[in-house]
């Protein structure tokens, strides 16, 4: 008896659709907020991310309503991200019915919000989002949605972040992101290794041994994934019996 | 019947709504006084930091209120902090008094484990659990904590994350989960279900 691995489905929203692009550019359509997060949550996803992509450019109100309907459809976590700049953005998202609030640029740019959050809403419910990219021998945090680099060590950022009151990271590798090529195993060990909070491993996932390797070898305590759930392309209650059978703990849906 | 949801501004009241809506359930948040004290059941959602929970009783005035109703037989059920206040004291904000209704206090999870404890995780049953009839034993609730109730003498379940905790508190009217019941998909209903019949 011990915790369980998680499976975490990712809603990038623009306004109220689903969209996804690959390497954080070229979006396309994926389906509606509501109608995935209903269907993931029967299908034994352990919680559900919605992020705002189109947020750092634009403020949406919609993003709001989005988050309240999908909500209404879970019976599991959930955490809302994207241009979450100020501990009022947050406090609306929680309003809205989500459980935990990611931050990303905005935290970089002003570390004291993840303080602010925590002591708000407790540490639990501040999940820092650091999308990395490899830049020889280390990774650099990207901002933006992954497009500037914000000249900073990913596992430093990591660390601040946890001291500041971070309960949680989020760990994309821009890299990879997209690509279906695995996930990043070395960077999510060694951001795994370096914090004392839960890692959620994000970005190029495809097939169940992915996984089953990020699980084993990059000990994330989490992964999340995008596209391969709203295409079709695997299903959760698939990809968790078969990290069942390789001897991943995991909540098997009945 | 009628829960009563004592609402301080914890994140989790919504959901927890939500979750007696899809039961049928009728409830209603409060944070006045004498809401509490013609409560037929209550229920006290928490989330966060004690200090917040504590100090929303006290600047509301519900301590007395409140500690009157669950001693007068009011089923109670606590989520989360919500069983954690149920102690005498809390480790994460020791300076402050707790509800002081069940013996034993709340300390830190140890730091040998990644904290949060946060996830899905079992329980291992350790007495006739109420709550817990008709849930698989296999069953997983979702926890999101760094506190627990490591000895307490009133717990039908525990689980472990570093240490063993009260997962799972009955005793008399006074339930109380350290999960969170309406986040933990059907295994949570059911326990949510098992406190309406219980209250009923």
């Amino acid at each position: 008896m011990s915790l369980a691995r998680r499976i975490i489905p990712c809603l990038d929203t623009d306004g109220d659709r689903v969209v996804k692009g690959v390497n954080f550019v070229g979006l396309r359509d994926a389906g509606d907020p509501v109608a995935l997060a209903a269907r993931y949550n029967a299908e034994g996803a352990d919680e559900l991310v919605v992020l705002d992509i189109a947020a750092s450019r634009d403020r949406r109100p919609t993003f709001l309503e989005t988050i309240r309907r999908v909500a209404a459809e879970l019976a599991i976590p959930l955490t809302a991200g994207g241009g979450i700049r100020t501990l009022e953005d947050g406090r609306a998202v929680v309003r809205a019915g989500a459980d935990k609030v990611a931050v990303n640029t905005a935290a970089v740019e002003r570390p004291e919000l993840i303080s602010e959050l925590s002591r708000e809403f407790g540490a639990q419910a501040v999940v820092l989002a650091i999308d990395a990219k490899r830049a020889g021998d280390h990774w650099n945090v990207m901002v933006r949605g992954g497009r500037e680099s914000a000249s900073r060590d990913a596992i430093e950022w990591a660390q601040m972040g946890v001291a500041a009151g971070a309960g949680e990271i989020l760990l994309t590798s821009v890299d990879r992101d997209g690509t279906q090529s695995g996930f990043d195993v070395t960077l999510t060990a060694a951001v795994s290794g370096a914090v004392t909070v839960p890692v959620i491993a994000s970005g190029g996932a495809k097939s169940p041994a992915h996984f089953v390797e990020i699980f084993r070898e990059g000990a994330a305590d989490a992964a999340l994934a995008a596209s391969i759930f709203h295409d079709e392309v695997q299903s959760i209650r698939a990809l968790k019996e078969f990290l069942a059978s390789s001897r991943v703990e995991v909540r098997l849906p009945c | 019947m009628k829960i009563t949801i004592l609402d301080y501004g914890a994140g989790n009241v919504p959901s927890v709504e939500r979750a007696l809506q899809r039961l049928g359930v009728e409830s209603h948040r409060t944070s006045m006084p004498e809401c509490i004290s013609k409560a037929e059941a209550l229920l006290l959602p928490g989330v966060g930091h004690y200090a917040a929970l504590v100090r929303a009783i006290d600047e509301n005035h519900l301590r007395a209120p409140l500690i009157d109703a669950i001693r007068r037989g009011v089923p109670f059920l606590g989520i989360c902090l919500g069983l954690q206040v149920l102690f005498r004291s809390s480790e994460e904000a020791s300076e402050l008094r707790g509800l002081n209704l069940l013996p034993g206090v709340v300390s830190a999870l140890p730091h040998n484990v990644k904290l949060p404890h946060m996830g899905w995780n079992q329980v291992e049953k350790k007495r006739e659990s109420s709550l817990l009839s008709g849930i698989d034993p296999g069953a997983y609730f979702y926890f999101a904590h760094s506190y627990a109730a490591l000895d307490s003498r009133d717990s039908t379940a525990t689980c472990s994350h570093g240490a063993e905790f009260a997962a799972v508190i009955e005793q008399r009217n006074i339930f109380a989960v350290q999960f969170h019941p309406e986040k933990s998909g059907d295994s949570g209903a059911r326990v949510l279900h098992n406190f309406l019949r219980l209250a009923a």
